[in-house]
């Protein structure tokens, strides 16, 4: 049982089992998917008895339900409400404290973060939306230390994605349904003739930790399986984006009657922000304690979509609907490409579903393209 | 872009605790804190800092002093918030926290050798200041200099000293215009634009302008009239910031990030978002 060059190997969901008590057990804390209030959330989770086995998911815009698939498959869902950002861009994390005394202020970077932790069953649109927020949060001129210091300390146990959901397009964004990289192992989920993983060494960290756990060559009738499973995927995504040319399409559609349109749905409620695994805008709270003396200055999640977000003394800059979905929806696809030289948008249809009234980021692209004021109409 | 070379690993969030030398009360609602910064703070006219009060909040401010003094930081506010309330009331010797100075600058190094023309609307004469200030001084370097500043009443007028003084010399024209007067004013009443109107321009004149956005409309429109190509007028815009390093999200303006690509542009690059609304 030795892990040649560039085979794959193959583990059963027991292997699996020890694949995940051998993380653990090497100082990890581990996050994965789990069923929770009629959902599949990413939670704590100790080993193969905490994950969603025979849960299959149903999502289409405004829709998410549970649904038994009638097998033992561990990963047949497609994304889960929550995504691993806020496991990186925390929901809120302290900034700094500031003590004030006699003899002036002191102030204190909080610690640095310690927490060594796998992010188990994440899908390819997931690793790249990690990868956008790399390029956003640590790769540019300043560095959000809170957010490079968690990004260092993961371990990527993906799982290569065989149920895409009807909101799911990451096809049309190029970011799945295949892991090509940017992850330490990924796995492939066979349910039959055997219930088992065909498993793919992204890292040396990877290879360390799968020397741990029982293992053989996949055969060739294993990886073939395998190819097929993200090939079936990539066939039955439930929406399309025609990405050509999105960039000058959204910037020269800015008095587009479809924003007016589309601000009569809205109901500018955030979620489409707090479920996106890309959308970083933070605010930071400052609070102090009884005596006034300690000030803490918080990090938080915010949105676009809210009043506040862009206050000017007197009044906001966007006061109407139009103005910020038509902020949240072009900064996502065009002009993220601007800012960070890539779209903001991964396709794993999370705002499509958790979008109270169903508004489809899909749909509304389309709909600007068939009526673009300018000839900007892809193919 | 950013002065920033080296990328910064330090966490940005943590301010520097500076202590207020000097409190001066230049109108009702407006006011100028001045820190005695020994280690010096150099910074370039245009730039701002982010300033926080205790347990209050933070707010993003242009740097409005002298670039030539280096040792002394000075901030004008107007208090028109919560944060800028509260630092209303702060007296000499009580402290604020500093962070910065961060964004772009006004391109005087650029222009030298130009005309140069300042239009400065209320309170936008404050990131102004820094850069009359250097011009000023080093006089020689520019061609015929030009102060253009609108308020909305006399005794709205900012920096009154200054405008005094830089009205005195003989190589410098200001001339100032009030929305509305009584009998103590002698000077042009009317929006700025009037004024705009009415300078003597070159193609090569360089343009500053800086206030409220809809003035800052109203003169751009104004200097494309008089035939200010685009690549000539420089603009300092302002958005809600939070971070004011590139990461809260809070101060987009289409694909720039005031924080760190402005809050000083070349109006060519932003001619297409500035006449939509709600950007």
């Amino acid at each position: 049982m030795q892990a040649s060059a560039g085979g794959r190997m193959r583990i059963d969901v027991n292997g699996l089992d020890v694949l995940l008590r051998a993380l653990a057990d090497e100082g990890h804390e581990l996050v994965g998917p789990r069923v929770q209030d009629g959902a599949i959330v990413l939670g704590p989770i100790r080993g193969v008895e905490d994950l969603p086995r025979g849960v299959g998911d149903e999502q289409t815009p405004g829709r998410y339900r549970l649904r038994a698939r009638g097998d033992d498959a561990l990963f047949g869902y497609a994304v889960p409400q929550h995504s691993f950002k806020k496991e990186l861009l925390l929901p809120r994390v302290t900034l700094v404290r500031i003590r004030r005394g006699k003899t002036g202020a002191v102030v204190e970077a909080p610690p640095r973060p310690d927490r060594k932790v796998a992010f188990v069953g994440m899908r390819a649109c997931e690793i790249a939306a990690v990868e956008v927020q790399d390029r956003v949060l640590r790769d540019g001129p300043w560095m959000d230390a809170d957010y490079a210091a968690r990004r260092e300390q993961v371990f990527v146990l993906a799982v290569q994605c065989g149920a895409p959901s009807g909101t799911c397009f990451c096809v049309s964004m190029g970011t799945g349904p295949k892991a090509e990289a940017g992850f330490d192992l990924a796995l492939t989920e066979l349910l039959a003739p055997e219930h088992a993983f065909v498993v793919e060494v992204g890292t040396e960290a990877g290879r360390r930790i799968l020397a741990r756990v029982p293992r053989r060559e996949a055969t060739a009738e294993e990886e073939e399986a395998a190819a097929r499973v993200v090939c079936d995927a990539a066939a039955r995504m439930g929406r399309t984006m025609d990405t050509t040319n999105i960039r000058d399409l959204m910037m020269s559609n800015l008095e587009h009657p479809r924003w007016e349109d589309v601000a009569e749905r809205c109901l500018g409620c955030a979620n489409c922000t707090l479920a996106c695994p890309t959308c970083f805008c933070t605010d930071v709270e400052d609070t102090t304690d009884l005596s006034g003396d300690e000030a803490t200055r918080t990090r938080r999640w915010d949105s676009c979509f809210t009043f506040d977000f862009a206050y000017l003394h007197g009044g906001g800059v966007r006061p109407s609907l139009r103005g910020r979905y038509r902020q949240w929806l072009t900064h996502k696809v065009a002009t993220w490409h601007d800012q960070f030289g890539t779209s903001g948008c991964v396709g794993c249809g999370r705002c499509i579903t958790w979008c109270p009234v169903g508004i489809d980021i899909t749909e509304e692209v389309a709909a600007i393209r068939a009526t673009s004021a300018t000839a900007e109409r892809g193919g | 872009m950013t002065a920033t070379t080296a990328r910064q690993t330090r966490s940005p969030y943590l301010p520097t605790p500076m202590v207020v030398a000097e409190v001066t009360r230049d109108l009702e609602d407006v006011f100028t804190l001045s820190f005695d910064v020994p280690e010096g703070f150099p910074f370039r006219p245009g730039q701002f800092n982010m300033l926080w009060v205790h347990g209050v909040g933070e707010v993003p401010i242009s740097i409005s002093g002298d670039p030539g003094e280096p040792t002394r930081l000075v901030h004008t506010i107007r208090s028109v918030g919560n944060v800028t309330r509260a630092m209303a009331s702060l007296g000499v010797g009580s402290w604020l926290g500093v962070r910065g100075p961060y964004g772009t600058w006004w391109p005087l190094e650029q222009v030298r050798g130009r005309d140069v023309l300042f239009v400065a609307g209320g309170l936008g004469l404050a990131p102004m200041r820094s850069a009359i200030l250097h011009v000023l001084s080093h006089r020689a370097d520019y061609g015929r200099v030009t102060v253009l500043f609108g308020a909305r009443s006399p005794a709205q007028l900012l920096f009154r000293d200054d405008l005094q003084r830089w009205r005195g010399r003989f190589d410098c024209w200001l001339e100032a215009t009030v929305d509305r007067a009584g009998r103590d004013w002698f000077g042009p009443v009317g929006p700025i634009t009037h004024l705009v109107a009415d300078v003597p321009l070159k193609p090569e004149t360089a343009v500053l302008v800086c206030g409220p956005e809809i003035m800052m409309r109203f003169v751009v429109r104004e200097l494309e009239r008089r035939g200010v190509p685009d690549d000539s007028i420089w603009l300092s815009m302002e958005r809600n910031m939070k971070c004011a390093v590139g990461l809260c999200g809070h101060c987009q303006l289409g694909p720039f990030f005031v924080c760190k690509d402005g809050p000083v542009y070349r109006f060519d690059r932003i001619a297409a978002l500035f006449d939509v609304r709600e950007v």
